[in-house]
């Protein structure tokens, strides 16, 4: 499993104990997630997790709801703080970095770990442009070359650029649904974060957005560490590397996309991923 | 189901409905006749002078509210500049901070003194204000209705910034921007409209304030040069001149009566607009 033969990134089977995988010091993970609790209250909701999410590549969370996977995902930019009830445990490192250390404001995390949620939500009193680069001007950056470079090459990687090139100016909510989410993707770039978590980013779409979006994903991960939530089983085979199946706050497998839904080595991992539960 | 029962029913039916529409009517009637009253005595004397001038002495005809109405909008202005900072930053703590239990006997707090009448407001001034600075000013009549303003716009502001989505904090926070980066540029910004709409209706209220003026304020029959002075405001000169013995003053206060009814209708109008145009996206 070591050396040589692993690829770009690392995969830790179930199998793999967490003894081993304190020992294993993977240099390509983006987020090295090593027991990680979330409570609500006294509410366990996951539940001593410990994964590697590979550095440029696409992983995906999957599991029935309420499994925890949308906790999940907000803990690894601390949006799950927003909560007060919410307390933590265990340690999350991007690239090397203790997210969770004491010294480390959440606001510098988000901007290295950035969020795009499942309704699109761009800020109804700002144009398309002002949308885009509002992350920037709200952290300092006044120089008008550098937002509107910055609009542009984030509205191209968001693969939007052409249908809004010639309105930049106009409110950013008479975008379409499909637009607005791509909008959103392009706002979460422009402060050019290392990770972007995705939650559910298509469910609220139409078939040819959603279509839209997963290409989008695949482009995205040759610059990006993207993580996305997803109820859609397609959906997260075509889109991920790896896959991560979640149930009742536990991670139950974890492993390459083709594995996990072609050869999963747990019973539940197989019977969500065939349909027959969740 | 009989016949006379079908019958009995539509008798009923009919008799609640005219009894409804007889209460509309009864509703839009005081403010028809107040208007009609106000036009009819007081739209004569509304001339140049009316707006320009001083009051005359006694027993001389003639002369206007010009201080009056000067004094008004210069009130109104410090009140605006005592309340709005103060209730839109209180209405920001009760919508996006505090915790549960403090908001709780926060907003019990601000609807108690929303029900404090006027009158007592104008007490607690004249004794922590006037007496202090050993005379009645425009300071004072402003600090007043300042006062009356905080706990409306307050509990408006946090009304209307509970009403922005969760998702703009979020996705806003999710950019790395900070909370009060947050909540003033993309939460308030959001609101915007809904908390101008509850300035200026709080403004509207306090705009025809004579009781808690009467102490602090005072009325000056002359131009207010300072804000140490007293300073005349249109429903004093109103309650002034009404209470007079003299025919002319009867006619000015019912035209200053006029203007203020206006005033509010035009606060009132702006309102309506506002809300009209509310999240409507400009082309």
């Amino acid at each position: 499993m070591e050396g040589q033969s692993m690829n770009a990134v690392q995969v830790l089977s179930p199998a793999v104990t967490h003894q081993q995988i304190m020992e294993q010091k993977p240099t390509n993970a983006a987020l090295a997630i090593r027991n990680l609790s979330v409570f609500f209250g006294a509410n366990e909701v996951l539940k001593r997790v410990s994964i590697d999410i590979a550095s440029n590549a696409v992983t995906a969370i999957i599991g029935p709801s309420g499994c925890g996977k949308s906790t999940f995902l907000r803990a690894l930019n601390r949006m799950h703080e927003l909560n007060p009830e919410a307390r933590m445990s265990g340690e999350i490192r991007l690239f090397g970095d203790d997210i969770y250390a004491r010294t480390v404001e959440p606001v510098i995390v988000r901007r290295r770990v950035g969020m795009v949620f499942q309704k699109s939500n761009p800020f109804p009193t700002m144009t398309i442009s002002e949308n885009v680069t509002v992350g920037l001007r709200l952290n300092g950056v006044r120089d008008r070359r550098v937002l509107a470079e910055r609009t542009e090459q984030s509205l191209r990687m968001a693969a939007l650029w052409d249908e809004v090139k010639d309105r930049l100016h106009a409110p950013a909510i008479s975008l379409s649904g499909g637009q607005q989410q791509r909008l959103c993707i392009a706002r979460a770039l422009a402060v050019q974060p290392e990770v972007l978590l995705m939650d559910e980013p298509a469910s609220a779409l139409d078939p040819l957005a959603t279509s839209k979006i997963e290409d989008l994903i695949l482009e995205l991960k040759k610059k990006y560490t993207i993580v996305i939530v997803t109820h859609n089983m397609q959906q997260a085979a075509r889109a991920s590397d790896f896959t991560a199946f979640f149930y009742l706050g536990e991670l139950v497998e974890f492993g390459a996309t083709t594995k996990i839904f072609t050869s999963p080595s747990q019973k539940r991992t197989e019977d969500y991923v065939t349909g027959r539960f969740g | 189901m009989t016949a006379s029962n079908h019958r009995q029913r539509q008798i009923r039916n009919a008799l609640t409905q005219a009894i409804a529409c007889a209460c509309a009517v009864l509703v839009i009637m005081p403010l028809v006749l107040v208007f009609y009253h106000l036009v009819r005595l007081g739209f004569t004397s509304m001339n140049l002078a009316f707006f320009t001038q001083l009051p005359r002495a006694v027993g001389e005809t003639g002369g206007g509210m010009g201080n009056a109405i000067v004094g008004t909008f210069i009130l109104l202005a410090e009140a605006v500049v005592i309340g709005v900072p103060i209730g839109v930053l209180g209405g920001v703590f009760l919508s996006e901070y505090g915790s549960q239990s403090v908001n709780w006997w926060i907003r019990f707090g601000a609807d108690i003194l929303n029900g404090v009448p006027s009158i007592v407001w104008g007490l607690v001034v004249y004794v922590l204000v006037v007496v202090p600075m050993h005379g009645f000013s425009a300071l004072a009549g402003g600090i007043v209705l300042g006062l009356i303003m905080i706990p409306l716009v307050m509990r408006t502001t946090e009304e209307v910034l509970r009403l922005v989505p969760g998702g703009y904090r979020e996705a806003a926070l999710a950019l790395g921007i900070s909370k009060w980066r947050t909540i003033l540029q993309i939460v308030v910004r959001t609101a915007l409209k809904g908390i101008v709409t509850g300035v200026l209706l709080a403004l509207a209220r306090v705009a025809g304030e004579t009781a808690p003026l009467l102490f602090t304020a005072f009325g000056n029959r002359y131009w207010a040069h300072k804000l140490t002075e007293p300073i005349a405001a249109l429903p004093l000169q109103i309650f002034n001149y009404a209470v007079s013995p003299y025919d002319d003053w009867h006619r000015q206060a019912w035209a200053g009566a006029l203007v203020l009814l206006l005033l509010v209708l035009f606060i009132n109008m702006s309102v309506r607009f506002l809300t009209r145009e509310r999240w409507r996206a400009k082309a």
